[in-house]
């Protein structure tokens, strides 16, 4: 019962949160609200057994990459509102008709009868069991440097290769 | 109910999840659609990354730990956008003195 109405909560939170962030005109309420996505997204993957993923999404991205964002537009100086920023009806128009068509698959799935999945493990149990035997990192942890660990070293060659471009992006030319 | 929706092992929870997913990224779109701040519109696309993110987990916990195996290497390759994408917008802003994507029309026809 509360498990359900928090994890309903954080559902509304991350939902209502994304909308006020995309009408926002000041970019620095945009950030903060964006963080409070975050701040919500994190709640829900601690309640469906992510405890690893929702500890580095509140680091990484509602600390350190949002943090990057506020040091941008502090940066450029870009901290006020601008009414030229929202696009006129057109634009209006387009992202009416990304909603409607969105809401019309998320009903089409609610009331249509799709495939019933064929099997499935019930929810949770198998990762929960795997998060008591090995412990709540060692779940994320062996398979990343098992399975996955070639794509981990080439994960490492793409964040070298982001901070040489950023480097060079960033400089000034004549320097 | 649950059982017409084809995702019945998901448990309530997880169903919530995956309809807050594709609700955040129906967000993210219509906020690139409708933005002209370059800004706004990267942070925009974090939030549809982010809701990728959601599904992914949500069906990790249906699936076996994949799911967030993948979250893992989401987050690495969205910071790695985030820092060259800024780093794009400084530059360009450097050039224009604005963020303003209708400005920036060189690739366009």
């Amino acid at each position: 019962m509360m498990y359900d109405f928090l994890f309903q909560f954080f559902a509304a939170t991350a939902i209502l949160a994304g909308v006020i962030m995309v009408t926002r005109k000041n970019p620095v309420s945009a950030v903060i609200f964006l963080v409070v996505v975050f701040f919500a997204t994190s709640g829900m993957f601690l309640m469906l057994d992510a405890h690893y993923i929702a500890a580095i999404n509140l680091i990484l991205y509602g600390g350190a990459i949002m943090v990057l964002f506020l040091f941008v537009i502090m940066l450029l100086n870009l901290g006020h509102t601008d009414s030229e920023d929202l696009r006129g009806p057109f634009g209006g128009l387009i992202g009416g008709a990304v909603a409607i068509g969105f809401l019309g698959l998320l009903a089409r799935l609610l009331v249509g009868d799709a495939p019933a999945a064929a099997s499935v493990v019930p929810a949770g149990e198998a990762l929960r069991a795997a998060t008591a035997e090995q412990g709540i990192i060692g779940v994320v942890a062996r398979p990343l440097f098992g399975e996955y660990f070639m794509v981990l070293q080439v994960t490492g060659v793409l964040l070298l290769a982001a901070i040489v471009g950023t480097i060079l992006l960033a400089q000034r030319k004549h320097a | 109910m649950s059982q017409s929706l084809g995702l019945a092992g998901l448990g309530e929870p997880g169903l919530i999840a995956v309809f807050v997913s594709a609700i955040l990224f129906a967000i993210g779109v219509i906020g690139v659609m409708i933005r002209r701040n370059a800004i706004i519109v990267f942070m925009c696309i974090e939030l549809m990354l982010n809701a990728a993110n959601i599904a992914l987990v949500a069906f990790s916990r249906m699936h076996g730990v994949e799911g967030q195996i993948f979250v893992f290497f989401v987050m690495a390759v969205a910071a790695a956008e985030a820092a060259v994408g800024l780093a794009i917008i400084i530059a360009i802003f450097r050039h224009y003195e604005v963020v303003d994507l209708d400005r920036f029309r060189l690739l366009k026809w």
